[in-house]
């Protein structure tokens, strides 16, 4: 029998732990979550507010709407109100919540009405939910209310139902994050009469609207919908329990949803039913896309459909696969086996009757070939036109009428021609069809459908005119030349047809792998791009090389949005642009030239999108009149700022976690500088202390021996107090950047001198030795610099080694170079150590046992030496135990020129 | 050198620091005035003529520099005393240019600003008449015969060399900044690293060992002082 820890079957799911841990630290989010308006979600709300009062939580209300509510008012009174936030917005004020009010208040709890709200222009975050979110983040808990009409995923369920479209939606995601949901249920007779006494407050809607949309029906269809998306998160949380807690399963089974997105009209719809079906299965779910050659003949409005779609269906969660394909049924099924897909969501057929008969029918012929899978046959309708609300003014890909294609055929069937007139002499005069056969297939492949089609009519008459009997004549005399004539028309109009597709996929198929390589060495780039610069140029370059365009980006900065790279590099933005680019960012659309907002700037800018909120905006223009992009363009630019968005909130997360991990660093390094200047403060301002109020009060006590030891730690502590104190005033010259050397030229010797001079105290018990040759050359350094930097290794060499042992000072030039060194006779670096020792307040520790020193010294001398040009190092001595420091100052190009003043030295 | 008819004054702005000084230089037979500022101790030049004044640089209001520099314009010629703090050595060569006598850096031993103040002490009432020969150490100077010896034997010197010596020897004990002996020397100030080569060639001749150097004393960042020491040193 296996060990339980060892089953990964009993071990709790990596993910449910990790969700687990990413929670902490959160605010905790409980959803009061009713099915309509007027059920009194804000009001229990308030009412559990208070509950969590009364325990001695610190709740405050970051907004509510009493709606003039007497009960309701009631129940805000006595709680602590933050006070709103106005905006001007084109002449009107507006109040909103105020977020960061809140978060400098930082209550345990805070209340905050209607979720789905959407904030004034100009706001930080355009949705409430997102402040929410920011609130959350702070670790401060948050009541909000929510009506299941404004579930994203649920908006055209609820539409349907109740014919009212509501625009301002959540995603589902906030559901999902919610820690509680209360569900706030009034049974749909109350609601009505709740209603009809005037306790429901339905903002800016007709008298009939309310009335229709507080119809027995809808408000019951509408209490199953809220009651059955929480009993679905109820399912998760169980879910979510077990698998942190390994309780063995049963887990839903291997369920798989795929949705087919075509360019269709409803598709939206059906993609939004295909999430539905998933959650609820607890399912992935994939959206599939057959691309068919039919495809590149699509009008620009079903192309752009086909996009948004896939867009929305990503969006919402799904894997999204575009796979070729001819038979759209078939290779669905194909997809579907092959990949353990158990539901299809398709489309409601809309084929009329008479195109099925020809075609064959999508829907039927799924259903026949599906297997086991279940098909969900979804109604494409809905009540707001689905209409491809282009956003952005698109040019329409209109080639001009070009006349080279018809002068080419026109010369291949005249070719054809002339090899007939010679063939005709061997060959009967039927089978000279074949010869202008083949110009219609060459005119089909190098040019076309209708250039086929005009040779094809060309050489019928060529064909006719010069060999069919009566020759020079249109007139067919015998029956058999007739038959001959129609079966090659058929022929070289079928046989165009086939070619001119075959070429125009050949094409497209060309068109989108070059398209598809450009995406994929860009997203190449881009994963190889370290920096936010390099991202934003890869970025800029990118969209500016495959549009044909000049390129701005712009990322938000201290609350405002300015420009951090170009392509070619231009930071300088008009009034009007600025107003652009930030109505874009602010309200994640097009804004700008070619668009509806703004039009007037020389710019068109779109959102760079990662989910749900913009990271930035992209600027285009170029020099041609009227709409900036062909849909095509449009489209690809939408991938590129997919993925540049992407790789530009990576970046910026990796800099985060840089920072974060900076400063985590920098907190070690205060508090290890806390330890040590406490430690190393006080030790020698104890004995100070200690021996100055000894010989203050009992002096006349005191043997004469044990004043003058005392008055002796008096001065030698001091004198220690004092080093420290030098030292970190060095340090912090280092860390600040102020140090400025004042170079000049000098004699390695000389302050060798002067910091052995200076040194003499602490040295005093040890052997100095120096071999210091006298002809080295000057160097460039500044002495006062120096002096310390040796002073501080002396002084380790003085700390480490013991009295009585020799210090030694060598000095040579190498290769360009003077090399100074110090040696001591202690007991050397552990190996570990040798680089280490040069950080600050680092301390070789042996044996529980640390030197008194702070830590300081050594790395005050690399920073010395390094702020000189020169170099140090650490090794130990090989003749015998023992440290030594290597000082490598370079010998500057120019020498002194001293040659006149040495002349006279004629003694 | 009797201390009875020396007075000095004080100026810092540091209670404890004067407190120090009083009792450090009372006990050496001083006699000790105290000014907390620029202004008091304007006032108290007027009243009392004191021998030589200590003076800090880091003075609140009017810096010490600038008291200096009015004291030197308006023709005094007591003796100053620098006390600084030891990261300032651009102060020190300014005041010692406008006209200082020597420094001591905070903190200090009263062994060395006593072994300071005598020196500028002496040079004030010494300056006109120099003993012909100096001796410390093994070292000795004849002045007048331009001889120099080391443990009795005459040394060679480049007369540059002894033109250095001999200021030094002038002003034994007390600090030189490099711009003054430049100055005095070659009547120029700019190349500073002539005088650095000369004063190593100087201390290979007179020095036993010219890295551990116990007459030419380099002050760094400052300039040079000749180190009058103990003749069984």
């Amino acid at each position: 029998m296996p060990d339980d820890r060892t089953d990964p079957k009993n071990r709790p799911s990596p993910d449910a732990l990790l969700e687990h841990a990413e929670r902490e630290g959160r605010g905790r989010l409980r959803i009061f979550l009713g099915a309509a308006p007027g059920v009194g979600k804000t009001y229990e709300m308030l009412m559990a507010g208070r509950a969590r009062r009364a325990d001695g939580t610190d709740v405050v209300i970051g907004i509510v709407e009493t709606h003039g509510r007497k009960e309701t008012q009631a129940l805000v009174d006595g709680y602590e109100v933050i006070p709103r936030r106005l905006v001007e917005y084109r002449g009107q004020t507006l109040d909103e919540m105020d977020i960061d009010a809140i978060l400098k208040r930082r209550p345990a709890l805070v209340l905050v009405d209607e979720l789905a709200h959407t904030n004034a222009p100009g706001s930080r975050h355009p949705k409430r939910y997102l402040d929410v979110q920011e609130i959350l983040a702070q670790g401060i808990d948050v009541y909000t209310t929510l009506n299941i009409q404004h579930v994203e995923s649920l908006n055209d369920v609820v539409a349907q139902i109740t014919r009212v479209r509501v625009r301002e939606t959540v995603p589902d995601s906030i559901l999902d994050e919610a820690d509680d949901i209360e569900i706030i249920d009034l049974t749909p007779d109350d609601l009505i009469k709740r209603l009809q006494d005037g306790k429901v407050y339905f903002p800016n809607t007709a008298q009939r609207a309310i009335e229709n949309y507080f119809s027995p029906g809808n408000l019951t269809a509408l209490r199953e919908l809220a009651l059955r998306r929480t009993a679905q998160r109820v399912d998760e949380q169980l879910l979510n329990h077990m698998q942190s807690h390994a309780i063995p399963g049963p887990w839903a089974a291997g369920e798989r949803v795929l949705v087919c997105v075509d360019s269709q009209p409803g598709g939206a719809a059906r993609i939004r039913y295909a999430r539905r079906l998933a959650d609820r299965l607890r399912a992935p779910w994939t959206a599939l896309h057959i691309d068919t050659p039919r495809l590149a003949g699509l009008s620009e409005d079903d192309k752009d459909r086909l996009a948004m779609n896939l867009r929305l269906a990503e969006q919402l969660g799904a894997e999204v696969t575009t796979i070729p394909g001819q038979n759209v049924a078939q290779d669905i099924v194909h997809h579907a086996t092959a990949n353990n897909f158990t539901h299809i969501v398709i489309g409601r057929p809309t084929r009329s009757r008479w195109r099925e008969l020809i075609e064959g029918s999508l829907t039927y012929d799924l259903i026949r070939n599906a297997g086991d899978i279940s098909v969900h046959v979804i109604s494409g309708t809905e009540r707001n036109k689905e209409a491809p609300s282009r956003r952005v003014g698109t040019a329409t890909e209109q080639r001009p009428f070009d006349v080279w294609p018809y002068l080419l055929a026109t010369a291949y069937v005249t070719g054809s021609l002339a090899v007939s007139t010679v063939l005709d002499q061997f060959l009967d005069v039927r089978n000279l069809a074949i010869v202008f056969l083949l110009a219609v297939l060459t005119s089909a492949v190098t040019s076309g459908l209708w250039p086929a089609l005009y040779a094809c009519l060309v050489s019928a008459l060529a064909f006719n005119f010069f060999f069919l009997p009566p020759r020079y004549t249109l007139t067919i005399r015998d029956p058999e030349s007739i038959v001959a004539f129609c079966v090659f028309l058929v022929v070289a109009v079928i046989a165009s047809n086939l070619t001119a597709r075959v070429q125009r996929q050949a094409v497209a198929a060309r068109s989108r792998a070059r398209a598809t390589e450009d995406i994929y060495s860009f997203s190449k780039k881009l994963a190889g791009a370290g920096t936010l610069d390099d991202v934003l140029w890869a970025t800029a370059f990118q969209i500016a090389s495959m549009l044909k365009v000049r390129v701005v980006l712009l990322l938000p900065e201290n609350g405002t949005i300015t420009v951090k790279a170009g392509y070619p590099p231009d930071d300088t933005l008009a009034e009007a642009d600025i107003a652009a680019a930030r109505w874009a960012w602010e309200h994640n659309r097009a804004a700008g030239r070619g668009a509806d907002t703004l039009p007037g700037a020389k710019r068109l800018y779109l959102p760079l999108r990662t989910g749900r909120t913009a990271i930035g905006v992209v600027g285009l223009d170029n020099d041609k009149q009227g709409p900036l992009l062909t849909p095509e363009q449009q489209r690809l630019l939408d991938a590129l700022a997919d993925q540049a968005a992407v790789a530009i909130e990576r970046v910026q997360l990796v800099a985060d976690v840089d920072r974060a991990r900076l400063a985590a660093e920098a907190d070690r390094l205060r508090s290890a500088l806390l330890t040590s200047i406490s430690h190393d403060l006080k030790t020698p301002l104890a004995a100070i202390l200690g021996a100055a109020g000894t010989l203050k009060e009992f002096a006349p006590a005191l043997p004469e021996k044990d004043r003058a030891d005392l008055l002796a730690t008096v001065v030698s502590e001091a004198e220690r107090l004092n080093r420290f104190i030098a030292n970190l005033l060095d340090m912090t010259r280092i860390e600040s950047g102020a140090m400025e050397p004042n170079h000049a030229f000098h004699y390695v010797g000389d302050v060798v001198g002067s910091a052995l001079n200076r040194a003499q105290k602490i040295t005093a018990e040890h052997r100095i030795e120096t071999d210091i040759p006298a002809d080295l050359p000057m160097l460039r350094l500044d002495p006062v610099l120096f002096e310390q930097a040796l002073f501080n290794l002396l002084d380790n060499a003085a700390k480490y080694a013991s009295p009585g042992s020799a210090i030694r000072l060598q000095a040579w030039v190498d290769n360009g170079a003077v090399i100074l060194q110090v040696m001591d006779e202690g007991p050397g670096i552990p190996p570990d150590d040798l680089e280490r020792i040069f950080d600050t307040f680092y301390r070789v520790r042996k044996r529980d046992q640390v030197r008194a020193g702070t830590g300081l010294g050594l790395s005050i001398s690399r920073g010395f030496i390094e702020a000189m040009g020169g170099t140090i190092a650490a090794a130990n001595r090989t003749d015998r135990p023992g440290a030594i420091f290597t000082i490598r100052m370079p010998v500057p190009a120019e020498l002194p020129a001293l040659g006149t003043p040495l002349t006279d030295d004629a003694a | 050198m009797t201390n009875q008819t020396v007075s000095i004054l004080v100026v810092d702005d540091e209670p404890p620091i004067r407190k120090l000084l009083r009792v450090g230089l009372g006990s050496q037979g001083y006699t000790v005035s105290e000014a907390p500022n620029a202004k008091a101790a304007i006032e108290l030049m007027q009243i009392e003529r004191p021998d030589l004044i200590l003076l800090d640089l880091g003075l609140p209001g009017m810096t010490g520099l600038d008291l200096l520099g009015k004291w030197r314009a308006d023709g005094l010629d007591v003796p100053v005393v620098i006390l600084s703090s030891r990261t300032d050595e651009a102060g020190i060569v300014s005041a010692l240019e406008l006209g200082a006598d020597d420094y001591v850096t905070k903190p200090f031993g009263m062994n060395e600003l006593i072994a300071r103040i005598r020196v500028a002490l002496r040079h004030k009432f010494q300056q006109q008449g120099e003993k012909p020969v100096f001796h410390t150490g093994d070292l000795s100077v004849d002045l007048v015969k331009r001889i120099v010896k080391v443990e009795g034997k005459e040394v060679k010197l480049s007369p540059k060399e002894y033109d250095i010596l001999r200021m030094l020897v002038q002003y034994a004990g007390k600090v030189l900044t490099h711009q003054f002996l430049m100055k005095q020397i070659w009547n120029d100030s700019t190349d500073v690293q002539y005088l650095r080569v000369y004063v190593r060639q100087l201390r290979q001749k007179i020095e036993k060992t010219p890295d551990q150097p116990r007459y030419i004393i380099t002050e760094t960042g400052v300039g040079y002082r000749l180190r009058e020491v103990d003749g069984n040193e």
